[in-house]
């Protein structure tokens, strides 16, 4: 990874770039103690504020810190402007796609994504066929990771548009840096993220029923166990609703309800933080204790909003996310404003063979991987792991996709051996209901380990507050 | 609010409040242990308060001797008592951490960091100083409960958790003095105390804060009857039967709905027998009969407030 965009410095003469400047300015004049120090104080309010992840399978009740870092990610307001419009294009084609597939399915008869992409996804949901939701919104809330890469330009990595997590690290991120260095935001004019639930409520207010006035809205968690619960809680609590689970819910005459003190109460709109295998029993898993039976229903009628909706799923599985820059021409008649990354479709025999040929050289993943798990980093891997990776490839090739390593941005991150450059990259969160809104900027995660890609959290990455300057 | 979430509210007060009862009853019996007895006597007393919270079977059980290091092995480090410090406060962590958001930033903070400290704080003071551990759990219950006050929206959520506070520490001042009075014999009626019996008395008092406020009501020297009276029937005494009763009745009342009548009027007629009672009559009734019959009803006043409010409808 010798060729990467420094995000602070451009190119040998390692001059600091413009939006850079103001901070560096600043930087050069802390005493290394005084940043220690501040990052000591960070964790321990982390730790006491409880900003934690659960961590599956590592004990019963284990927490983990996501490592802060206090050197900032800036981006000048022209990139954002670019990335913003680029952003609201791609997840409206996405709206579009997923509504679509769930009607008349035009893009297949079309010709331009084949039908058995559809069919054989396993994030497609029959059950959703022909059902309508309101104001045809189905990703309500996608999260959508981007990268930059060699000379700097954007890639979108991955369209999240089930369950994003991360907008509470954004903002509690925000908040700490607010803390430590109040003097930062004097010199600069950084954009403000905070209002992320006001707009969160408006937006699930406004996919409310048709009739509903005034919606009921609850956040819907698996519970106190699943890695992301101190974000739901944290979410349910900023807007003012209901943090529930599916034994607080249940299904009565066609509408679902909630079970309070005095009685059941009429829920309108359910923002769940659970997958769609787990939200009715008696439709999906049959063992899953975590959901509402009966929900499904309820829901196809009409008569409760889920956001996201169920099988939106399609849309973001890396076998469809090839076809995103057409779906962009063929619903908008626009020329996409972000790029994808070149992607070899290892269902293809000539992709396959390509991708056989160049496994030291690509990135592969498992087309319904997550998490930075199940991938070959092919420059990365030992002999014996690309030669493990070559046989699971060869005996299913339809299971993943190949694309080139990119040599991701890199911003100076505090490490154990000062301050050193590490990849990361970006997850802003966008926001879908009558019209697409987000906040500026988006969480930016950072690989902590020297030369590493993986910036996940499940796999050790930090997280940094990401500054989108004003003019 | 979700039936859910106000079980979690009253459990999370009930644990704190029951931490804190058994940081009180350890801190008095090791005062206490320290003062000349016999070895049979210094035996009976920490059964004694293994009885007090109904757990003498479970600690035979695992535990050899009855001594002062395994009781405190058992009722502050155990996991496997539910009546433990450690137990007791990790459970009212987990039940706010299942309602974080219901809670105030503040009042979350404070179990949480409750919580995180414990663990140096057994490693560090317990052995060295079981006074200062001791002092240390009051003090964190005293803060949950004063941010909890100074912070909360005066709702239900409040409401419930003052409904679990009150309920336990009621439970508990019923259980002390039922032990103690047994404890301390068919003599322990005559008017002038012994040495012996006036250190028993007034470890008693001081597991319930009641020492100085003895004094401050009574003025005079210290006798079983005043000392019922006090923790039974004075509605300014703060641990006292009928104070915590008040609270119950006002706070019942508070989130009254369809199905919480009977409830209700169980609490309220607990309330009246103390509000109208004698000490006099209490002790020629007998105090095993009037308390016996109390912890059964607070018993059942725990059921009920369940049924009408925590476990779901329809569930």
């Amino acid at each position: 990874m010798n060729h990467f965009f420094n995000e602070m410095t451009a190119g040998d003469s390692g001059a600091v770039r413009e939006h850079y400047r103001a901070f560096d300015a600043w930087l050069r004049h802390q005493p290394p103690e005084r940043i220690e120090r501040k990052r000591a104080e960070a964790d321990l309010t982390f730790r006491r504020v409880g900003i934690t992840f659960a961590v599956y399978g590592d004990g019963a009740g284990t927490e983990r810190l996501i490592p802060f870092d206090t050197i900032p990610r800036i981006i000048p307001a022209h990139e954002w402007a670019a990335l913003q419009a680029g952003l609201a294009q791609r997840v409206q084609a996405l709206n579009m796609f997923v509504h679509d597939i769930y009607h008349e399915q035009n893009i297949v008869r079309a010709g331009i994504i084949p039908a058995q992409q559809i069919y054989q996804n396993a994030q497609y949901r029959p059950e959703m066929q022909g059902i309508s939701v309101a104001s045809d919104i189905y990703a309500h809330i996608a999260g959508v990771d981007i990268v930059r890469a060699g000379a700097g330009e954007f890639y979108v990595l991955e369209d999240n548009l089930r369950v994003p997590s991360g907008v509470s690290y954004m903002l509690e991120d925000r908040k700490m840096m607010m803390r430590l260095f109040p003097e930062l935001f004097a010199r600069h004019r950084i954009a403000p993220v905070e209002h992320y639930p006001d707009m969160l409520l408006e937006n699930l207010r406004s996919v409310a029923p048709a009739g509903v006035l005034d919606p009921t809205i609850v956040v819907m968690t698996p519970g106190m166990h699943n890695s992301a619960y101190f974000e739901h809680a944290f979410l349910a609590q900023q807007m003012g609703v209901e943090l529930v689970e599916g034994k607080d819910l249940f299904v009565d005459a066609n509408a679902v309800y909630m079970r309070t003190i005095r009685g059941p109460r009429r829920v309108d709109v359910i923002y769940r933080r659970l997958d769609d295998d787990y939200l009715d029993p008696l439709a999906f898993r049959a063992d899953s204790t975590l959901g509402v039976p009966g929900l499904l229903s309820v829901y196809r009628a009409g008569r409760v909003t889920l956001a996201n909706a169920i099988g939106t799923g399609v849309a973001d599985d890396k076998s469809i996310y090839p076809y995103v820059p057409d779906m962009i021409r063929f619903y908008l008649s626009e020329e996409p404003r972000l790029n994808n990354v070149p992607t070899w479709q290892c269902r293809r025999p000539e992709d396959l063979s390509y991708t056989l040929a160049h496994l030291d050289q690509l990135v592969v993943k498992e087309v319904h991987g997550a998490g930075g798990y199940g991938m070959l980093i092919g420059p990365a891997a030992s002999k014996q792991e690309i030669e493990d990776f070559r046989r699971r490839l060869v005996a299913r090739p339809d299971g993943y996709i190949a694309q080139p390593t990119l040599a991701l941005s890199a911003c100076p991150t505090y490490v154990e051996s000062g301050i050193a450059p590490r990849h990361i990259d970006l997850r802003p969160f966008v926001l879908s209901g009558k019209t697409i809104a987000m906040v500026p900027g988006g969480l930016t995660r950072v690989a902590l380990r020297e030369g590493s890609l993986v910036v996940n959290s499940s796999q050790g990455g930090g997280t940094k507050d990401t500054w989108i300057l004003e003019e | 609010m979700l039936s859910r979430t106000a079980d979690h509210l009253y459990w999370m007060a009930r644990y704190t409040e029951r931490a804190e009862n058994t940081a009180r009853m350890l801190d008095v019996a090791m005062q206490t242990s320290m003062l000349p007895q016999s070895a049979v006597d210094t035996e009976q007393a920490w059964r004694a308060m293994l009885g007090i919270s109904e757990l003498q079977d479970a600690f035979d059980a695992t535990y050899g001797t009855l001594d002062a290091k395994n009781v405190l092995a058992f009722m502050v480090c155990d996991p496997a008592n539910p009546s433990s410090i450690v137990s007791c406060l990790t459970a009212a962590r987990e039940n706010a951490r299942a309602v974080r958001g219901v809670l105030t930033t503040e009042v979350w903070e404070t179990q949480n960091a409750t919580w995180i400290e414990l663990r140096d704080r057994l490693r560090v003071s317990l052995d060295a100083d079981p006074g200062e551990f001791f002092d240390w759990v009051k003090h964190r219950c005293h803060l949950a409960r004063g941010v909890t006050l100074g912070t909360m929206l005066d709702d239900e959520a409040l409401v419930f958790i003052r409904l679990g506070a009150f309920l336990e520490r009621a439970d508990n001042t019923a259980r002390l003095l039922d032990v103690k009075y047994h404890g301390a014999g068919a003599g322990a009626t005559h008017d002038v105390l012994t040495q012996r019996e006036f250190y028993y008395w007034a470890a008693l008092l001081r597991s319930v804060a009641g020492f100085e406020i003895y004094r401050k009501v009574y003025r005079d020297s210290i006798t079983p009857a005043r000392v019922a009276e006090l923790l039974m029937l004075r509605a300014d005494m703060p641990r006292s039967l009928l104070a915590c009763m008040q609270q119950v009745v006002a706070n019942l009342k508070a989130v009254r709905n369809d199905v919480s009548a009977g409830t209700e009027r169980l609490a309220g007629k607990m309330h009246a027998e103390l509000q109208f009672a004698r000490i006099e009559d209490v002790l020629a009734a007998g105090m095993d009969e009037t308390l016996g019959k109390f912890m059964e009803n607070i018993y059942a006043l725990g059921n009920g407030i369940s049924r009408d409010f925590l476990v779901p409808l329809g569930a």
